[in-house]
């Protein structure tokens, strides 16, 4: 029986350099943590500047085959809740791909190229979001791998001195603004955007480029290489979902808390109204409401409450009514915190219920996300 | 006398009294303590049994019993300021007292030669 061999990122070599511990992560041989660990890596991000390598992601072009961007922007409405006819040159927007049952197979970034849209997916879906495309959109478009590039994230409130330091223009740039930017003589773009919380950026680059540009970027005091472990606690205190646990082929949109992400040009009265898959129970929810919700959790006392713990209206009920899909510990907050699902009755801010650990019931409340305050640079 | 578990816990023997904590080795897998319970006191476990816990920001793992006996004193000091575990695992960071049921059975765990090797 043949083994599959594990990936590797561009930047392998750098992160075994710098001491990390990896772990695998959707094929991936990935840096965990650092020497400093998991803890102070958080808190570094949120200080100064936390480099992070996101090369197992993958990255897609959507080239129109009429030659016309709104063609592409349509066609890719097929398939996602979102008005990308409205995303304007050199924007990016939030997206999810949505299935016949109005659940999510997977969230995206989609930014307008101005001549072919620019697509980044999580890494254990990128081979069925392709798939989804070809079979979807290839009438209308070619939809190109980009297998050559990497994909890195500067992230946290000195991101920006570091990044004018190499390119005064992006100073200007704005939150999930997106833009071609030389870097370290390098060719990369760029979006002002990220998944801790912070002011920051996620660059794409050559693969033969990411580890002399990781090297210059890591030369600056404020940046410090950061591991899969810290960039899960800060996107949990920003109250970002992670594809596989808080969302997945059985939350609708409405339920997992992102209508915001569906833009009223897509919903009922809207110009372009459904036309993605799960239209039917997406809108039905919009309208009625959904049966349950992805809300905020705080537990009361300082025991973590970690993923599948069962959620209980009261402490002596014998039936769960929800579950932690996400738990960790807060370094910048200070405590545990926690994200899941709960009947929609029992949604409200401040909302008393029980989290099952180690045997027993602790106190947990929902509570509103983001955990921690974030910094978007927004115009 | 100072005793080691295959489980990463240390013992401090004296008379019938062990103290228990976590070995450096321990933490160092482990990473910053984020939270500690305790068992209370008056507790008897068994050998094996799990006496308390510990968690990093992404995990928890279990701290046993690593002989028969009772708790007779617990470090609440540590529950407070779990960072006081990676700081000084041999000394202010031990968990709890136990009142060993044979303290002879003691004898049979490793010594830190035996330890070493273990950790390699």
């Amino acid at each position: 029986m043949a083994e599959t061999e594990i990936l590797k990122t561009p930047l392998h070599a750098l992160h075994l350099e710098l001491g990390a511990r990896m772990t695998p992560f959707a094929g991936y041989d990935m840096p965990l943590q650092y020497p400093s660990g998991i803890l102070k890596e958080h808190l570094h991000t949120r200080a100064g500047a936390g480099l992070f390598d996101v090369s197992h992601m993958g990255q897609l072009s959507l080239w129109p085959k009429s030659g016309n961007i709104a063609d592409a922007a349509l066609a890719l409405e097929r398939l996602v809740p979102v008005d990308l006819l409205g995303l304007a040159e050199g924007r990016q927007r939030y997206a999810l791909f949505t299935n016949q049952a109005g659940g999510i197979l997977d969230d995206l970034m989609v930014t307008n190229r101005g001549d072919h849209l620019f697509l980044v997916v999580n890494a254990a879906c990128k081979a069925a979001d392709e798939a989804h495309l070809k079979a979807h959109l290839g009438d209308a478009c070619e939809i190109e791998r980009m297998a050559d590039r990497a994909l890195l994230a500067l992230q946290g409130p000195a991101a920006e001195a570091v990044l004018a330091a190499m390119a005064p223009e992006s100073a200007a740039m704005r939150f999930m603004d997106v833009r071609a930017l030389t870097l370290a003589g390098h060719g990369c773009i760029v979006s002002r955007s990220g998944y801790t919380g912070e002011d920051g950026f996620e660059i794409s680059v050559i693969e033969d480029a990411a580890a002399d540009l990781a090297r210059a970027l890591l030369a600056h005091d404020a940046v410090a290489p950061i591991g899969l472990g810290a960039r899960d606690s800060l996107r949990l205190e920003a109250g970002l979902c992670l594809y596989g646990s808080d969302i997945d082929t059985t939350t609708s949109p409405i339920e997992a808390s992102l209508t915001w992400a569906i833009q009223k040009a897509r919903r009922a009265g809207g110009a372009r109204e459904g036309g993605f898959p799960g239209a039917a129970r997406i809108l039905a929810e919009l309208e009625g409401g959904p049966a349950r919700r992805r809300v905020g959790l705080l537990p009361e006392g300082r025991a973590p409450v970690r993923t599948h713990a069962p959620l209980f209206a009261a402490e002596a009920d014998a039936e769960p009514v929800g579950t932690v899909t996400s738990g960790a510990f807060g370094p910048s907050l200070g405590g545990p915190m926690a994200m899941g699902y709960v009947p929609a009755g029992l949604a409200a801010t401040g909302t008393r219920l029980f989290a099952e650990v180690r045997g027993k019931k602790l106190p947990i409340a929902v509570a509103d996300m983001p955990f921690v305050e974030p910094n978007y640079k927004r115009g | 006398m100072l005793k080691f578990t295959e489980d990463h816990e240390w013992l401090k023997i004296e008379g019938d009294i062990a103290t228990v904590g976590i070995t450096e080795h321990a933490t160092e897998q482990l990473g910053d303590l984020v939270f500690v319970e305790l068992p209370e006191v008056g507790a008897t476990f068994a050998k094996g049994d799990s006496a308390a816990t510990v968690e990093s920001v992404k995990a928890a793992s279990d701290v046993y019993a690593p002989l028969t006996g009772e708790v007779v004193e617990a470090n609440d000091a540590i529950v407070d300021d779990p960072s006081i575990v990676n700081a000084d695992p041999m000394g202010e960071g031990w968990f709890f007292k136990l009142k060993l049921a044979d303290a002879a059975a003691a004898e049979a765990l490793l010594d830190g030669d035996g330890y070493k090797a273990l950790i390699g």
